[in-house]
C-alpha cells in the first residue's frame, strides 16, 4: 500500500517466498550457460583442455554445482534480496559508520561487463594493461590530492588490510632508523575498532585511550601514554560520535615530539572531502575505503580496496608492486628493496579501482565537496528531526555540531519503557526502513544480547549525500512512531517484526554452527541428508 | 523556600576491621579484635570532610543529629550549629543506637537523612527508614557494596547540598547490598541484595553497585592472567589485592588466595595468605615490590576500597611507578567515563596517585585511565 502522506509511514509487508536453497532449484541437465565447444583449430593445437590437467589434479568425481537456469538464478535471487530488504529495496540510512552511498549502476556495468574490464588477465603483458595502469595511476594521483599525501598504493583489498599495512610501514620506518623499542600502538577506544586490532596483529601492544565527555580524546592522557616506546598513534576523527577533533593538529605534534609517527583512519571520509586533510593536520599516513566514501560497493566481506596514503619519507615502505607513470607508458615496479612486500595477488582488486575512479571523475573537484557538505547537512537535518523524540538522546559533546554521523542513544527509552535498541531494529523492518547499526564496540551477553560497552542501545544512522530530505524525513518519522509505540504498546515493539519475511531470529541460533551451515556439504551433514 | 531539615547519623566504629584485615567491623567480638590489632576509628574524619561542604549551606539548613560520636562531635568539628536529640552510652555505641537515632530522625521528619559507615549501616537504615526518607551514604566502611554510599565523603556533602538547595529533588532508588562477613573472612563472597534505599538522583556522586562480570570477560582475564605471570620478575614481591579479577592471577599461579583478602607470591610461590599491613610491611622488608589491584565494577575505587591493608605506608614504601592497576575493559567500561578512584585516606598520597595510570586490559593491552580521589 502507498505510503501515508502525513504520516509519511508504511503499511508495508515483506515479500515471503520462504525461498530454496539454490541447489534444491532446477532439473538435472539445466543450464545457464552453454560452454560452446571447441573450435577445431584449437584442438588441433592444443588438444584436449582436461589433458592439460595433471592426473593427480584431475577431480574423481564431478562437483556438487547447482544446475539453474538464467531467469532461475535472476529470480532466486531478486527474492533473496526483498526477503532480506537487501540495498536497492529498502531506505538504509541506519548503516552509520558504513557509509551506505548510491553505487551506480553505470559504474558498475563499466567495471563489471565492459569488455576492456572483463577480458583483462592479470599476467598479461605490462604492455597491454595501459588503460587499467592508467587508473590505478590517475586514482592514486588523486587520492594524493583529497589527502594531501606524496605517495599512495592501492593493493589492499579493505580497510583493515590496509591498516595492517600501514603498521607494517609504520614498522619498517623505525627498523630502517634503528630504532627497535617502539612495540606500542595508540588509539581510542571510539576510534574504528581495526585501529587496535590491525596494529595489535602486526605485533604491536595496544593502549587505548577513553573518550571523555567531549567525545574527543583526551590529550593529557594521550600525553601520558606517550613515551619512546611509542611507534605510532593510529586514530579515526570524526571517531563515531560524529564529534570533529579541532585539535587533531596538537596530537600529532605531541606524538611528533617523542618520535612516534601518526596514521589518520580515514576509511569514511564523507564529512571530509574537499574540506580537509590528513596533510594539513600533520599525519604520516593514512587511508581510505574506497567501498565507503569513493561509492565502490560494500562486497560483504569483499571486495573491498583500501587505498594507503603516505609522506615522501615512508614512500619506499609501500607494498609493491608501485604503478608509475614515465610521462609515456605506465608500468609496474618491483625493484623497491625497502617496501613491506607483496600483500596481495597480482595487482589488487582493479574492477574496484575503476569504480573509484569513474566515481570521482563523474563528481570532478567540486562535486567531491559537495558531497561532504551535503553529507553534513543532511546529518544535521537529521539530528534536528530525531532530537526531541521522547526516549532518545546523545551522550557526549552536548549541543556540539556532528560531521557525517552521531552515535545516539534509546537509554532513556530502555529505562521508561523496557524497549531498548534491539527491539527498535526489529520493529523498523515492519515499516520497510532496514535495521540500524547499533555500534561498533558492542559486547554481547545473555539477557541483552547487543548491550554497547561504551554507549548502551546505541544507535548510528548515516544519512550520506544519497539521500534525499524525502528518506530522511521517512526515516524520522518511523523513530518517531516507534518511540510512541514503546510508550503506549511496549509489547508491539518487544515481538516485533511483525510485516517480515521471517520473525525475529535468536542470536543463540544464530551462533549454533550447526544449524547455521556455511556449506552446501555442511548444511546436509546438519539435516543429515546424506 | 522552606528550610530544609537533615539528620547526621554516623557509625562510629565503621571501618575499623579494614587496617587490620578482618573484612569488616560488624559485631562486638570483631570490634575488640580490631581494637587490639590496634585500630582507629575514621569514621568521624571521613564524616567532617562531607559535613564541611553542608557547612557552606549554613542558615538554610536545620541539623538534626545525635550526641557525642555519633554526629554532635563532628558536625561541629566541621562548623555546623546543630539539634541534638537522644542519648547514647559513648564509646559503647552498638548498631541498636544507629536504628534508635534512624527511628528518631524519621519521626522528626527530616527531609534527607546523611549518614557514614558501611554496609552494615545501610542495612541498618533500611529496616528502619526504607523508602520512607532519602538518605545520602558517607563511605566510611570496610564493605561498601551498597549504591548509596557517594563515591568519597566530599562527593557525599555535594551531594547532600545539591538536595538541600533544590525545591524539588528527584530520588531513585538504589540497593542495599551486604556480605556475609563470616563467609567473607573463609575467603567466600556472596553479595545479597537486601532491598531498596531512596537517593536524591545525581547519579555522579553515587556509586553504582558493583557489577558482577559477564561472560566474555573470563577469556580476555585469562590472557591478561598469563601476560602478567609471563612478565614476573625474579625476586620481587608481588602483592596481590582483593577481588575476582585479581584472584585469577593466584589460580593462573595454582596457588592458594584470598578472594577478599592480600595474598604475597615471589618467584611464583606463595609466601603468604591473607595478610594485614604490619604482615606486608614486614614480608617486603627493603624487597622489591609491586602491588597488583584491581577497580571495582561501577565504582572504580583501586585504593581504599576492600583493600585497606595496602596503607599509605606500603603504598610509599613500594613506590607508585610500581602499583599495577589490572581490570578488564568491560569493568573501566561501567564507570561510564567517570575516573579510577584513589581513597586512601592519606590526601597528600591521594593526590600523587592522581593523574592517569595505564591498566592492563589484556594481553598486550592497555587502557589510559584517569585517577581521581
Amino acid at each position: 500500500m502507498a505510503r501515508n502522506p502525513q504520516t509519511l509511514l508504511r503499511d508495508y509487508h515483506a515479500a515471503r517466498w520462504d525461498e530454496e536453497m539454490i541447489m534444491d532449484l532446477g532439473e538435472p541437465g539445466e543450464r545457464g550457460v552453454k560452454v560452446p565447444v571447441a573450435e577445431s583449430e584449437i584442438t588441433s593445437r592444443v588438444g584436449d583442455a582436461s589433458s592439460l590437467v595433471p592426473t593427480q589434479l584431475l577431480r574423481r568425481t564431478p562437483p556438487a554445482l547447482p544446475e539453474v537456469s538464467q531467469p532461475r538464478v535472476n529470480k532466486h535471487y531478486t527474492r533473496l534480496s526483498q526477503e532480506t530488504m537487501g540495498s536497492n529495496v529498502g531506505n538504509d540510512i541506519g548503516q552509520g559508520t558504513c557509509t551506505m552511498k548510491y553505487n551506480p549502476v553505470s559504474q558498475l556495468h563499466v567495471a563489471t561487463r565492459h569488455p576492456g574490464m572483463t577480458e583483462l588477465h592479470p599476467l598479461q603483458d605490462e604492455s597491454t594493461l595501459q588503460g587499467i595502469l592508467e587508473m590505478y595511476y590517475k586514482l592514486q594521483e588523486m587520492l594524493k590530492e583529497t589527502s594531501g599525501m606524496d605517495a599512495v598504493s592501492l593493493q589492499s583489498c579493505g580497510g583493515g588490510q590496509a591498516i595492517y599495512a600501514n603498521a607494517s610501514v609504520v614498522r619498517a620506518y623505525h627498523e630502517s632508523r634503528g630504532d627497535h623499542q617502539r612495540d606500542e600502538v595508540i588509539t581510542t577506544l571510539l576510534s574504528h575498532p581495526a585501529n587496535a586490532a590491525a596494529p595489535a596483529t602486526a605485533g604491536y601492544k595496544v593502549v587505548t585511550l577513553m573518550p571523555t565527555e567531549s567525545g574527543i580524546p583526551d590529550m593529557d592522557a594521550l600525553k601520558a601514554a606517550l613515551s619512546e616506546r611509542t611507534a605510532a598513534v593510529f586514530i579515526t576523527n570524526p571517531e563515531d560520535t560524529g564529534v570533529f577533533n579541532g585539535d587533531i593538529d596538537k596530537l600529532v605534534q605531541a606524538a611528533h615530539d617523542v618520535g612516534a609517527l601518526c596514521v589518520y583512519d580515514m576509511a569514511n571520509a564523507n564529512g571530509l572531502l574537499g574540506i580537509t586533510r590528513a596533510r594539513e593536520a600533520g599525519f604520516d599516513l593514512c587511508h581510505y575505503n574506497a567501498h565507503k566514501t569513493f561509492s565502490t560497493p560494500h562486497g560483504s566481506m569483499g571486495p573491498a580496496l583500501g587505498a594507503q596514503c603516505v609522506t615522501k619519507e615512508l614512500e619506499p615502505f609501500l607494498p609493491k608492486p608501485i604503478v608509475c607513470f614515465d610521462g609515456e607508458r605506465y608500468s609496474l615496479k618491483y625493484d623497491c628493496p625497502h617496501s613491506i612486500g607483496k600483500i596481495r595477488s597480482f595487482i589488487g582488486n582493479a574492477s574496484l579501482v575503476c569504480m573509484a575512479y569513474t566515481w570521482i571523475m563523474n563528481h570532478g573537484a567540486d562535486g567531491l565537496r559537495e558531497v561532504a557538505e551535503v553529507s553534513v547537512i543532511n546529518n544535521n537535518y537529521l539530528y534536528e528531526k530525531l532530537k526531541d523524540i521522547p526516549g532518545l538522546t546523545v551522550y557526549f559533546a552536548e549541543g556540539r555540531r556532528r560531521l557525517e554521523q552521531i552515535r545516539y542513544s534509546w537509554d532513556p527509552l530502555f529505562a521508561e519503557t523496557g524497549v531498548g535498541s534491539d527491539h527498535i531494529r526489529a520493529r523498523m523492518v515492519d515499516y520497510g526502513v532496514q535495521s540500524f547499526f547499533a555500534s561498533h564496540h558492542v559486547g554481547r551477553h545473555e539477557e541483552e544480547p547487543l548491550a554497547d560497552q561504551i554507549v548502551s542501545e546505541a544507535m548510528t544512522p548515516e544519512p550520506c549525500e544519497s539521500f534525499s530530505k524525502d528518506d530522511i524525513d521517512e526515516y524520522a518519522a518511523v523513530m518517531a512512531q516507534i518511540s510512541k509505540e514503546a510508550y503506549e504498546t511496549p509489547e508491539l515493539v518487544k515481538t516485533a517484526p511483525h510485516n517480515s519475511s521471517i520473525h525475529n531470529v535468536p542470536i543463540p541460533f544464530m551462533e549454533d554452527i550447526v544449524t547455521q551451515a556455511g556449506t552446501w556439504r555442511l548444511y546436509k551433514k546438519a539435516k543429515n541428508l546424506d | 523556600m522552606v528550610k530544609k531539615k537533615i539528620g547526621v547519623i554516623i557509625n562510629p566504629v565503621a571501618g575499623m576491621g579494614g587496617r587490620v584485615g578482618l573484612k569488616g567491623s560488624d559485631g562486638a567480638e570483631i570490634l575488640q579484635r580490631a581494637r587490639k590489632l590496634g585500630a582507629k576509628p575514621e569514621a568521624a574524619t571521613r564524616s567532617i570532610e562531607a559535613l564541611k561542604v553542608v557547612a557552606e549551606q549554613e542558615g538554610q539548613v536545620e541539623v538534626l543529629t545525635y550526641p557525642g560520636e555519633m554526629g554532635a562531635d563532628a558536625c561541629r568539628a566541621a562548623g555546623l550549629s546543630v539539634t541534638v536529640i537522644g542519648s547514647i552510652c559513648s564509646g559503647e555505641t552498638t548498631a541498636e543506637d544507629t536504628r534508635r537515632a534512624a527511628n528518631d530522625m524519621a519521626a522528626a521528619g527530616v527531609d534527607l537523612i546523611l549518614f557514614a559507615g558501611g554496609d552494615g549501616t545501610a542495612r541498618v537504615l533500611l529496616d528502619v527508614v526504607g523508602l520512607q526518607v532519602p538518605v545520602i551514604g558517607i563511605p566510611a566502611g570496610v564493605k561498601i557494596h551498597s549504591a548509596v554510599y557517594a563515591l568519597s565523603p566530599r562527593r557525599a556533602g555535594e551531594a547532600a547540598t545539591e538536595f538541600l538547595q533544590r525545591d524539588s529533588v528527584k530520588t531513585r532508588e538504589v540497593e542495599v547490598m551486604d556480605i556475609d562477613e563470616d563467609a567473607f573472612r573463609k575467603g567466600e563472597v556472596n553479595a545479597r541484595l537486601y532491598g531498596y534505599l531512596s537517593v536524591p538522583d545525581t547519579r555522579r556522586y553515587l556509586q553504582s553497585v558493583k557489577t558482577g562480570g559477564i561472560r566474555s570477560e573470563q577469556a580476555t582475564l585469562k590472557g591478561m592472567v598469563e601476560a602478567l605471570i609471563q612478565d614476573m620478575e625474579k625476586d620481587c614481591y608481588y602483592i596481590i589485592g582483593p577481588g575476582t579479577t585479581t584472584r585469577a592471577i593466584m589460580e593462573g599461579l595454582d596457588l592458594d588466595n584470598t578472594l577478599l583478602g592480600v595474598d604475597v607470591v615471589r618467584n611464583f610461590e606463595l609466601i603468604a595468605n591473607d595478610v594485614s599491613e604490619n604482615q606486608l610491611l614486614e614480608i617486603v622488608g627493603g624487597g622489591r615490590a609491586k602491588i597488583v589491584v584491581t577497580a571495582i565494577g561501577g565504582q572504580g575505587h583501586i585504593l581504599g576500597r576492600g583493600n585497606h591493608q595496602l596503607s599509605p605506608g606500603l603504598i610509599r614504601k613500594v613506590g607508585k611507578e610500581n602499583l599495577i592497576v589490572f581490570a578488564t575493559k568491560e569493568k573501566l567500561a561501567s564507570l561510564s567515563g567517570r575516573p579510577l578512584l584513589v581513597d586512601t585516606g592519606d590526601q597528600q598520597l591521594n593526590a600523587e596517585l592522581s593523574g592517569y595510570v595505564k591498566v592492563m586490559t589484556g594481553k598486550r593491552d592497555f587502557v589510559v585511565s584517569k585517577v581521581g580521589f
